[in-house]
């Protein structure tokens, strides 16, 4: 049988006799670490039950994640409004999907609404108001507050960042001075600092009465730290273009503002997509940071399951399904950022 | 500060007299804290981001534990209703500025009392709901009942941890002899003592309760009740608005008192109908008015013994023999029968 898999193979893993040797000893320890874990992870692994005591194998006990799972998920979102968080996040999917179909139609008009009404709608749908019954945000938790927490920064950071990389390459001494005192300044500073500021320290000082909520304070810190790294990334994509281009726009006629928007950020934006999308996996993951002012996020609810004598020992199931989750979110934002560049190469090639 | 205390008192008791008349002969001194309290209808209340036992938030988000049990005595006994708690969960770091920053009314989580807290950080500790300190586990068959029997005996602990200095302390003070065997890290030394490395492993109360049903047959291990250290911990308030303080103090003693009186949450109906002990009908507001004199319901202590009960109760269910921790009273017994808990009387 001569398929080309298997020449492949040949050139590849088993040209001389070293390779090949290398390739034995890759695969004997593949082998030897993968078996262990698959059989922990699946085949000796509890799936079925109500409680601990359905845990007698050696391997994984997935019931304690299945009778924890929509706390994982929701936090202590009150269950009777729970459909309201499902609303949002189909509403979040359903607006990813159709933005990822290039052909459809008033496209642009949905994006725009994406990034402005959408927003509004899920902070209605899942605080309330407006004839729907309010949920305090400490009632939020898990994977959604995970969400809430990463799309409302990022909402923020995004707009900022892209102001204040421009703002810093600005002409007017006072923007540029700004802008770069206020990018280093939230850059210097570590992220668990403002988190723990912003919780603590605005309260006492803001004059009594004026309460700001405790969750908006940590996507405020957060975003404001993520703008800055954004900024700095932006400013990357805005030194690689060629003068040449805000020359010739100058020379057309166009005003700054017209020039920025029409030539140099979406160029600019394409060359600095990966070191954003960079900073929005950062942003993810330093959401979870936000458990030392006890907001729950998805990895701070795992924690907190963890201390109940009812499941004692969960230690591995949780953290392994935790990072399972964001895992797999981090990589499909990478992933969405490959194809965009991809996308984008192309039209730039045209 | 104390001036304006008393300017304010004097203030409101002329204020009161003039405008209510005789009616509110009796003053009370202003409370910003209950009034907010009532204001808003609930409780908030600080508790621990989540230790079995004490407070804990299970799969439902349903909070239990003693600390928990306090938060809702004093829900039951200044609305009538012990649901009307919302909890706070808070970090070692975050507690003292939430509490301070009027986020919260009272912090009832796991916190030493201690001198330099009281006097610098503007919180006063309003009692004691727990006497932790440092013990043993160790293994029933051993046939150890106080600390003094673990003599040339091994205990594993953390290297460097205050327990390691509190246990070698101890031992040299009454040259008793002990060989300590140091780890890296906690976990480490609590599984060489489940493996049998050690005779002994030692670590505060709580913890131990904890970590005890951690082990891998857990009935083979008991906590020691002796103590040899001093962690006292308890309900704690922000300085001022003293009738708050009173309020937070006379509740967990209310919770005592009930106990020692043999109120339960079963007969307490019956003993209001029929007790002819007077402290009794005090506490249940049928003689007196004890409530109104801090400014709530005469069937405050009613209210909060019928709906979380009384303390031996509430210990029993979330850190005793009722509940998968399994502590025995020790110091946490009352005064009457060998332990430290204690409360003044209710005249």
């Amino acid at each position: 049988m001569k398929s080309p898999w298997l020449q492949t193979l040949r050139q590849r893993l088993f040209a001389t006799p070293v390779d090949a040797a290398i390739t034995l000893v890759c695969l004997y320890v593949v082998w030897r670490l993968s078996v262990p874990l698959l059989h922990w992870l699946v085949f000796d692994a509890t799936w079925n039950g109500t409680s601990r005591d359905a845990c007698k194998g050696d391997g994984a006990c997935w019931v304690f994640v299945r009778v924890r799972f929509s706390q994982f998920m929701y936090g202590q979102y009150p269950i009777p409004e729970r459909w309201r968080v499902d609303i949002a996040g189909a509403l979040l999917v359903a607006t990813a999907g159709l933005l990822s179909w290039r052909g459809l139609p008033h496209r642009r008009g949905l994006a725009i609404a994406s990034v402005t009404v959408l927003p509004l709608a899920g902070l209605w749908l899942l605080y309330g108001g407006l004839g729907l019954r309010i949920v305090e945000t400490r009632e939020w938790g898990g994977l959604m507050l995970t969400l809430v927490l990463t799309i409302y920064a990022g909402l923020i950071a995004v707009p900022l960042g892209i102001l204040l990389a421009l703002g810093r390459r600005s002409r007017l001494p006072l923007i540029r001075f700004a802008s770069v005192v206020f990018i280093e300044f939230w850059r210097g500073v570590p992220i668990i600092t403002v988190i723990f500021l912003a919780s603590l320290l605005l309260p006492l000082i803001m004059p009594s009465g004026f309460d700001v909520d405790r969750l908006a304070r940590a996507v405020l810190g957060l975003a404001f730290v993520i703008a800055a790294y954004m900024a700095e990334a932006v400013r990357g994509g805005l030194q690689a273009l060629p003068e040449g281009q805000t020359e010739a726009a100058q020379a057309l006629g166009l005003g700054y503002w017209r020039i920025q928007r029409r030539i140099v950020l979406p160029q600019a934006l394409r060359i600095a997509l990966p070191a954003m999308t960079n900073e929005f996996i950062a942003l993810f993951k330093n959401t979870t940071l936000v458990l030392i002012v006890s907001l729950f996020d998805l990895l701070g609810i795992a924690q907190a399951a963890l201390a109940d004598p009812a499941w004692v020992g969960m230690n591995m199931e949780a953290y392994v399904f935790a990072g399972a989750i964001y895992w797999f979110a981090c990589f499909a934002m990478s992933q969405w950022s490959r194809r965009r560049e991809k996308r984008l190469q192309a039209a730039y090639g045209r | 500060m104390k001036f304006y205390g008393l300017a304010a008192a004097a203030a409101c008791s002329i204020a009161g007299s003039l405008i209510a008349g005789p009616a509110m002969a009796q003053t009370l001194a202003p409370s910003e804290t209950l009034d907010a309290v009532k204001a808003r209808g609930h409780i908030e209340c600080g508790v621990h981001l989540g230790l079995p036992g004490f407070s804990f938030a299970n799969d439902k988000g349903e909070w239990s534990g003693l600390d928990v049990d306090y938060c809702k005595s004093l829900a039951a006994a200044v609305l009538g209703d012990a649901t009307k708690v919302k909890y706070t969960p808070t970090s070692v770091q975050q507690r003292w500025p939430v509490l301070q920053s009027k986020q919260v009314d009272l912090l009832a989580r796991n916190t030493t009392i201690t001198f330099s807290r009281n006097a610098t950080l503007g919180v006063n500790f309003q009692g004691i709901n727990f006497y932790e300190g440092q013990t043993f586990v160790v293994r029933t068959k051993a046939k150890v009942t106080a600390v003094k029997d673990l003599a040339d005996a091994t205990v594993c602990v953390a290297a460097g941890s205050t327990e390691e200095k509190t246990a070698a302390d101890w031992f040299r003070e009454r040259n008793l002899k002990i060989t300590i065997i140091n780890f890296q890290k906690n976990d480490d030394a609590i599984s060489a003592y489940d493996q049998g490395r050690c005779d002994a492993y030692t670590a505060g109360l709580g913890a131990l309760a904890g970590q005890r049903i951690k082990f891998k047959n857990p009935a083979e291990h008991q906590i020691l009740t002796e103590v040899i250290s001093n962690d006292p911990q308890g309900p704690t308030t922000r300085w001022g608005d003293e009738r708050w303080q009173l309020v937070v103090r006379w509740v967990l003693n209310a919770q005592i008192a009930a106990e020692a009186l043999g109120v339960t949450s079963k007969n307490v109906d019956e003993m209001k109908a029929k007790s002819t002990n007077s402290e009794v009908r005090r506490l249940l507001g049928v003689e007196g008015k004890f409530g109104e004199m801090m400014g709530l319901s005469n069937d405050w202590a009613y209210n909060l013994i019928k709906q979380v009960g009384n303390y031996g109760e509430s210990y029993e269910r979330t850190v005793g023999m009722g509940s998968a921790l399994k502590l025995k009273r020790g110091s946490n017994e009352l005064w009457t029968k060998g332990g430290l808990l204690f409360t003044p009387p209710f005249q």
